[in-house]
C-alpha cells in the first residue's frame, strides 16, 4: 500500500508577501509623489492632495501591473483602483453628516430639552438651556402615530391583494404603488390642502399633516409587506386550505402570524420614512411652539417644524438649536432603522 | 345459506355539494382586500383631480404661457383683492431650474453609484460589503432637512470652492461661464446636495441588478481567461445596462421632487438661468414652499397648478423608470 499524501491546502488567490510589498510601495510612492506635486505646483488644499494622489496612484498602478502582467491586467488594475475610490466618495458624505450633526448638535443637549417646550422661550435666546423639544417630540409622535393608524391597514391590504388574492389588478396595482412612492412630499401636502383644508376644515391641524404623511407611508409599507409576504412558503397557504380553512382564515391565522416580524419591519420602515418629512408638515400643521395634545385642533409643533423654524430664525443660537433638533431626530431615525434591521435580520434565519 | 337476509342499508347522507364558489367570509375578505388594494389608484387619481380642480382657472387663463414664461406677478387692487386678468404666472424658469439641478445630480450620482455597486457586488469581501450596504441604506433613511442643513453649513463652502475651480479652468464651456462672481446657493451646489441624496437609491438598484447577473455567464467569462474588469465589461454591463438607466431615472424623479434640501441651498430667481455656477436658479417644489407662506388666494391656485405639473412630471419619469427596471434583466445576452 502506498501512502496517501494529503496536499496542503493552497490559496492561490491570496496575495503573496511580495505582492503585498509591491502594493504597499505603490501606495507609498503615490503618497510621496502627491505631496511633492502639491509642494511644487499651484495645486493646494485637501482637494489638491486627494486629486494628485488619486491620479498618480492610478497611473503608477496601471504602469506597474501592465509591465508585469500585460495590457488587460493593467486595465483591470486601473478600474479596480477607480471602483475602490468610488466607495470612498460614496461613504465620505455619510461620515461627514454623522460627524457634523454630533459635533454641532451636542452643545444644545440638556435634560430640560425633554421637559420644556418653546412656549416661553425664543429660538434666538443665547442661553441654549432655555426652552426645549417636548412639544416637538410629542407632536411628532402623535402625528406619525395617526399617520400610521391610517396607512398601516391600507398598506397591508394592498400587500395582501398583491400576494394572496392576485386578482387581475395585481400588476397594475404594483405599478401604481411604485409610482406612488415617487410622489414628491410637497405634492402630498398640496393635495391635502386642495382636498381637505380649503373646501372643508379651513384651518390647520396636525391631523391634516398625518393624512399627507400617510400618503407617503402607504407605498413604503405596501412594498415592504409585499416582499415579506412573498417569502412565506406556498406550502403554508396550501396546508391551511387543505385543512378546510377559508382563504380569510388561512391568511388571518397562518400567513399573517408567520409574517409578523416582517410586517413590523414594514411598519418601522414606514415610520422612519416620514419621521423627518418636513415639507408637508410645514404646509399643514402650522408648527406651534406650545405642547398640544389635540390632533384636530390648532397648530402642533413637530421635530421637523422645530428645526425648520430654528433654521429660519438665522441667528447663531437658533442654528445651534436646529442642529440639536437634527441630532435628536437622527438618533430616533437611527434607532428605528437599527430596530428594523434587527427584526428583518431575524426573519431570514 | 340462503337464509341470510339483506338488511336495509341506512340512508346515505345527501352528497356534499362540491363547489369552487367562495364562502361568505371569503367574499367579504376579498371585497375588503380588493378595495384596500385599489386605494393607491384612488389616491393618485384624487391627487390629480383635486390639484386640477384648484388650479384649473389659472391653467385656463394662462394657457400654455404657464409653462413657457417666467413671470410671477400677482396683481392686487387697492383693497388687496387679486385681479386675475392682470396677474401673470409662469413656471418656465422653475421647470428648467428643476431639470438643471436634477440633471447635475444624476450626472454626478450615477458614476459614483454604479462604481460603488460594482465594488459591492464583485470586489468587496463579505465583511466590508455588509458594513457598506448598511451605511448606504442608512443614507437613504436620513431626513431631507438633515441634507438641507448639512448642505448649507458643511458642504456649501467646499462646493463653492469646487465651483470656483470649475469656473477657473472650464470657464470657456458656456454652462460654466458667469457674469457676476456669485457662487453661493447656485444650481451647482443644489445639484451636488441632490446627488448625495440620490446615491443610495441608484446604488441599491444597480447593486440589485448586478447581483442578478447569471453566474454561468460570469464563470464562462473567467474560464475564457477574462480579468475581473473584462468580465464586468463583457457580461455585467450588457446585462445590467437597462436596469442602470432605470435606476438613474428613478433618481432623477426623486431629485425633481425634493423640496426642503433644495430650498435651503438654492437661491430662487424668476429668470431662466443656464449658468449652473451662478447663484440663481429655479425649482418648482421649493418655489411652492417659499411662496406658500404669503400667497394670496389667487397665487395659491397658481401654486396648485404648479404642483399639478410637478406631480405629472415626476409621475411620468417614475413610471418610465419602473417599466425599465421591471424589464431589465431580461435583456443582454
Amino acid at each position: 500500500m502506498s501512502t496517501v499524501t494529503i496536499p496542503k491546502p493552497q490559496k492561490p488567490w491570496k496575495a503573496t508577501p511580495r505582492q503585498r510589498i509591491e502594493t504597499g510601495s505603490i501606495l507609498l510612492i503615490s503618497v510621496l509623489l502627491a505631496v511633492l506635486l502639491v509642494a511644487v505646483s499651484p495645486l493646494k488644499g485637501k482637494l489638491g492632495y486627494v486629486g494628485a494622489f488619486v491620479v498618480i496612484y492610478l497611473i503608477i498602478d496601471y504602469v506597474v501591473v501592465r509591465l508585469n502582467h500585460g495590457k488587460s491586467a493593467g486595465v483591470d488594475a486601473f478600474f479596480r483602483g477607480l471602483v475602490t475610490m468610488a466607495i470612498g466618495v460614496a461613504v465620505l458624505p455619510i461620515i461627514s453628516i454623522l460627524v457634523s450633526v454630533v459635533v454641532r448638535g451636542y452643545k444644545g443637549l440638556h435634560l430640560s430639552l425633554f421637559t420644556t417646550d418653546m412656549q416661553n422661550a425664543a429660538f434666538t435666546d443665547e442661553n441654549l438651556a432655555a426652552g426645549g423639544l417636548k412639544h416637538a417630540i410629542i407632536g411628532s409622535i402623535l402625528i406619525v402615530a395617526t399617520a400610521l393608524v391610517i396607512s398601516l391597514p391600507i398598506g397591508i391590504l394592498t400587500a395582501i391583494y398583491m400576494t394572496e388574492i392576485r386578482g387581475k389588478f395585481a400588476r397594475p396595482i404594483k405599478f401604481l404603488v411604485q409610482s406612488m412612492s415617487g410622489v414628491p412630499s410637497i405634492v402630498a401636502g398640496l393635495f391635502i390642502l386642495a382636498a381637505i383644508v380649503y373646501p372643508l376644515t379651513k384651518f390647520y391641524s396636525s391631523f391634516e399633516g398625518s393624512l399627507a404623511l400617510a400618503i407617503l407611508m402607504i407605498p413604503t409599507i405596501a412594498r415592504t409587506a409585499e416582499e415579506v409576504l412573498l417569502l412565506i412558503p406556498q406550502d403554508l397557504r396550501e396546508s391551511g386550505v387543505a385543512l378546510g380553512g377559508t382563504q380569510w382564515r388561512t391568511v388571518q391565522q397562518i400567513v399573517l402570524p408567520a409574517a409578523r416580524s416582517g410586517l413590523v419591519t414594514a411598519l418601522i420602515l414606514g415610520v422612519a420614512r416620514v419621521a423627518g418629512e418636513t415639507a408637508p408638515v410645514v404646509l399643514l400643521t402650522g408648527g406651534g411652539d406650545g405642547t398640544q395634545w389635540n390632533i384636530f385642533k390648532g397648530p402642533m409643533g413637530t421635530l421637523p417644524t422645530y428645526i425648520w423654524k430654528a433654521f429660519g430664525s438665522g441667528t447663531e443660537a437658533s442654528i445651534a438649536r436646529a442642529w440639536t433638533g437634527i441630532l435628536v431626530l437622527l438618533v430616533i431615525v437611527l434607532f428605528l432603522f437599527g430596530l428594523a434591521r434587527f427584526l428583518g435580520g431575524r426573519k431570514v434565519k | 345459506m340462503s337464509s341470510s337476509q339483506v338488511t336495509e342499508r341506512p340512508a346515505l347522507p345527501a352528497k356534499r355539494q362540491l363547489t369552487t364558489k367562495p364562502r361568505f367570509s371569503d367574499k367579504v375578505f376579498r371585497t375588503v382586500v380588493t378595495s384596500g388594494g385599489l386605494s393607491s389608484l384612488i389616491i393618485l387619481g384624487m391627487i390629480f383631480i383635486f390639484l386640477l380642480y384648484q388650479g384649473f382657472s389659472i391653467l385656463q387663463s394662462q394657457g400654455f404661457h404657464f409653462i413657457s414664461t417666467s413671470d410671477w406677478n400677482a396683481v392686487v387692487d387697492d383693497n388687496n383683492v387679486p385681479v386675475p386678468s392682470q396677474s401673470h404666472f409662469g413656471i418656465a424658469a422653475m421647470l428648467i431650474g428643476t431639470l438643471v439641478c436634477s440633471t447635475i445630480a444624476v450626472s454626478i450620482a450615477v458614476p459614483i453609484s454604479v462604481f460603488t455597486a460594482l465594488f459591492l457586488t464583485f470586489y468587496a469581501p463579505s465583511s466590508i460589503k455588509k458594513i457598506m450596504v448598511t451605511l448606504v441604506d442608512l443614507m437613504a433613511a436620513f431626513p431631507s432637512i438633515l441634507y438641507g442643513l448639512w448642505g448649507f453649513f458643511v458642504l456649501m463652502p467646499s462646493a463653492v470652492y469646487w465651483a470656483k475651480l470649475l469656473h477657473k479652468f472650464f470657464g470657456w464651456i458656456p454652462f460654466f461661464n458667469m457674469q457676476a462672481p456669485v457662487f453661493d446657493r447656485s444650481p451647482f451646489v443644489a445639484g451636488v446636495v441632490l446627488s448625495i441624496m440620490i446615491i443610495p437609491i441608484v446604488t441599491s438598484i444597480s447593486r440589485e441588478i448586478f447581483g442578478q447577473t447569471p453566474l454561468d455567464r460570469i464563470q464562462a467569462a473567467y474560464a475564457l481567461g477574462s480579468t475581473r474588469w473584462g468580465m464586468i465589461r463583457a457580461v455585467a454591463f450588457p446585462y445590467a445596462r437597462s436596469g442602470i438607466v432605470g435606476g438613474a431615472m428613478l433618481g432623477l424623479g426623486r431629485a425633481m421632487g425634493e423640496t426642503v434640501a433644495v430650498y435651503t441651498v438654492l437661491n430662487i430667481v424668476y429668470q431662466i438661468n443656464w449658468h449652473v455656477l451662478l447663484g440663481a436658479g429655479g425649482n418648482v417644489a421649493s418655489m411652492i414652499l417659499m411662496k406658500f407662506g404669503e400667497a394670496t388666494p389667487l397665487e395659491i391656485k397658481a401654486l396648485m397648478a404648479a404642483g399639478l405639473i410637478l406631480f405629472l412630471v415626476t409621475l411620468i419619469v417614475n413610471s418610465i423608470a419602473d417599466v425599465i427596471v421591471a424589464k431589465s434583466g431580461k435583456s443582454g445576452r
